[in-house]
């Protein structure tokens, strides 16, 4: 079982390695796989209420190398998209970058998986929090 | 184990400033172990000059290929407390299990279908008792406890009037763990059952003795004890009980019919050669081993919490050391200490994503089962080596614990197991 250079990168050198308040209405917090699957991401997303773009993004994750690259790389693309933009990250995209074998491929999945829940944890604050639903601004 | 870590030494070793050892340091002897210098010495000649067939009965070029094997009988059956005649020549442990248990299972399927065996066992001996079940044989498969030894009264509670063989490994080619044997074996021969043992771990790194442990049937590998890989052997009792056989290689009737096809002359003189070594050298090698692993373990758990050792310390190689990192997903581990051959009991690279079977069968929690990793020290590995891969491994597994969001929850005081994960 051999790494790409780019896997191999992302090991060595994460970006964006971190946490940031779970509670704060800014941040969305995104907890997906789990200990027994040998898989665990937490990714996290600071958004900017008036423009929807993610300003800043933090992940840990507990798995292979693969599952620390793939998670980083999320990290790294999200920086700067719009909530709509991060959204349409695919987990093949993930793939191609890290040219991940097919028994890698669920940790591109998990990191796919782990964008939709922060950004779904973060419009269920905004919802629950600012009196004008997330929706309307369409 | 899904996960092995194979570096070839020859194409990246280079002397490096570290601490004076040689990278990358190989760990990994119980996946294999490399030629010992004598060894290869023993086999040279066997390839060119003395060539000839074991079996060629009518020159000199024959005689001298028998001589080299009946040399090696000799060496292989005082290793192991046996006579000359008791030893099959095979192409390795595989072999050998498979040639015991089906072996047995058609030779005395008059006498009955049931066949015991551990959860815990290699898959060489697993999976031929499955393909056994599918011809109608049955299999009682023990269960381990905690420290991964079988429980005799379970075994003692399954052998029934239709127990023909009982086939239980002497050492656990994960966690090293040592079976009780010789009660196994006592227990076999009261209920005249056969006991077959898959020793290809332990044979010349613990004592192994076919009369004082009553064991029936032993597999034997070469190249898990610094001989070549392609050989074995299978030891089989002549009397008290004399255990039979069908073969399962058919043809010009080698091995006392036991094992049919030409015999791998340099082959075995390396297996041999690799029993005469381990008989002398056992007692301080086995200590100098233990004082290794041991010293592996205390520095590794003294630069850090939350480090599990699998399996009972107390029967075990003294060359073996499995533990769990907690938080710390094996694989990405074995990734961070690239430059060290060890292997990890994490199966991240198979679509099913199981850990390793045998430390499930301990009940060790499936999270630490995927963070496990197996040391095995071996003839070459020096004081100098386990400090480095304690360092290594210290420095490696603090890193990804900063890396790990379970390791910053548990230190939040969440109790992991009561999260409601949200699988893939």
């Amino acid at each position: 079982m051999s790494y790409s250079n780019k896997v191999i990168d992302h090991y060595n050198n994460p970006r964006n390695v971190g946490s940031m308040d779970k509670t704060s209405a800014e941040v969305g917090t995104g907890l997906v796989g789990a200990p027994e699957c040998g898989d665990v991401m937490k990714l996290q997303i600071k958004v900017n209420p008036a423009t929807n773009v993610i300003e800043d993004a933090k992940f840990k994750t507990f798995g292979c190398g693969s599952a620390i690259a793939s998670s980083s790389l999320a990290t790294e693309w999200v920086k700067g998209k719009t909530i709509d933009e991060a959204l349409a990250i695919k987990n093949t995209e993930i793939v191609k970058e890290l040219s991940l074998p097919p028994v890698k491929i669920h940790c591109s999945v998990l990191a796919e998986d782990a964008i939709r829940a922060a950004i779904g944890d973060w419009k269920k604050k905004q919802s629950a929090s600012t009196p004008v639903p997330v929706e309307a601004k369409a | 184990m899904a996960t092995e870590v194979t570096t070839l030494v020859e194409e990246t070793s280079a002397v490096k400033p570290n601490g004076g050892v040689t990278l990358p340091i190989y760990m990994d002897n119980h996946a294999t172990t490399p030629v010992d210098p004598r060894v290869l010495e023993e086999m040279l000649p066997y390839f060119t000059g003395k060539f000839g067939n074991a079996a060629s009965r009518n020159h000199s070029f024959g005689w001298a290929g028998e001589e080299a094997v009946e040399t090696a009988r000799e060496r292989i059956a005082k290793l192991i407390g046996a006579t000359t005649k008791e030893i099959v020549f095979t192409s390795g442990a595989t072999e050998s299990d498979n040639l015991a248990i089906k072996g047995v299972a058609e030779m005395y399927r008059e006498k009955g279908n049931h066949i015991i065996t551990a959860v815990t066992e290699h898959k060489a001996v697993l999976d031929t008792c499955k393909r056994l079940e599918k011809y109608g044989y049955r299999v009682t498969y023990l269960p381990v406890q905690k420290d991964g030894l079988v429980d005799l009264d379970d075994l003692k509670r399954a052998i029934d009037d239709k127990t023909i063989l009982v086939t239980i490994m002497a050492a656990n080619n994960e966690i090293g763990v040592l079976q009780p044997i010789a009660e196994i074996g006592k227990l076999c021969h009261e209920k005249g059952v056969i006991f077959h043992t898959d020793a290809t771990q332990a044979v010349g790194k613990v004592p192994i003795d076919v009369v004082k442990q009553n064991l029936d049937l032993v597999s034997i590998s070469a190249h898990k004890m610094y001989g070549p890989k392609g050989v074995g052997a299978l030891y089989v009792r002549r009397k008290g009980p004399r255990v039979q056989l069908s073969p399962i290689i058919d043809g010009g009737g080698h091995e006392r019919g036991m094992r049919s096809g030409t015999l791998n002359v340099p082959g075995i003189a390396g297996l041999g050669k690799a029993c005469a070594i381990c008989d002398e050298e056992m007692p301080q090698e086995s200590r100098r081993l233990a004082g290794l692993r041991d010293r592996l373990r205390d520095k590794i758990m003294s630069g850090l919490d939350e480090v599990y050792i699998n399996g009972t310390m107390e029967h075990r190689l003294p060359q073996n050391l499995n533990i769990s990192f907690a938080y710390v997903e094996g694989e990405s581990l074995l990734m961070g200490i690239n430059d060290i051959a060890v292997s990890s009991g994490s199966a991240c690279t198979s679509a099913t994503l199981e850990p390793s079977y045998v430390l499930k069968a301990l009940g060790t929690g499936d999270d630490l089962a995927h963070s496990s990793i197996r040391f095995g020290l071996g003839r070459f590995n020096t004081d100098a080596e386990v400090d480095y891969v304690a360092d290594r491994v210290i420095e490696t597994v603090s890193r990804l614990r900063e890396l790990s969001p379970l390791y910053e929850m548990a230190k939040e005081g969440i109790d992991l197991k009561s999260v409601k994960w949200a699988a893939e």
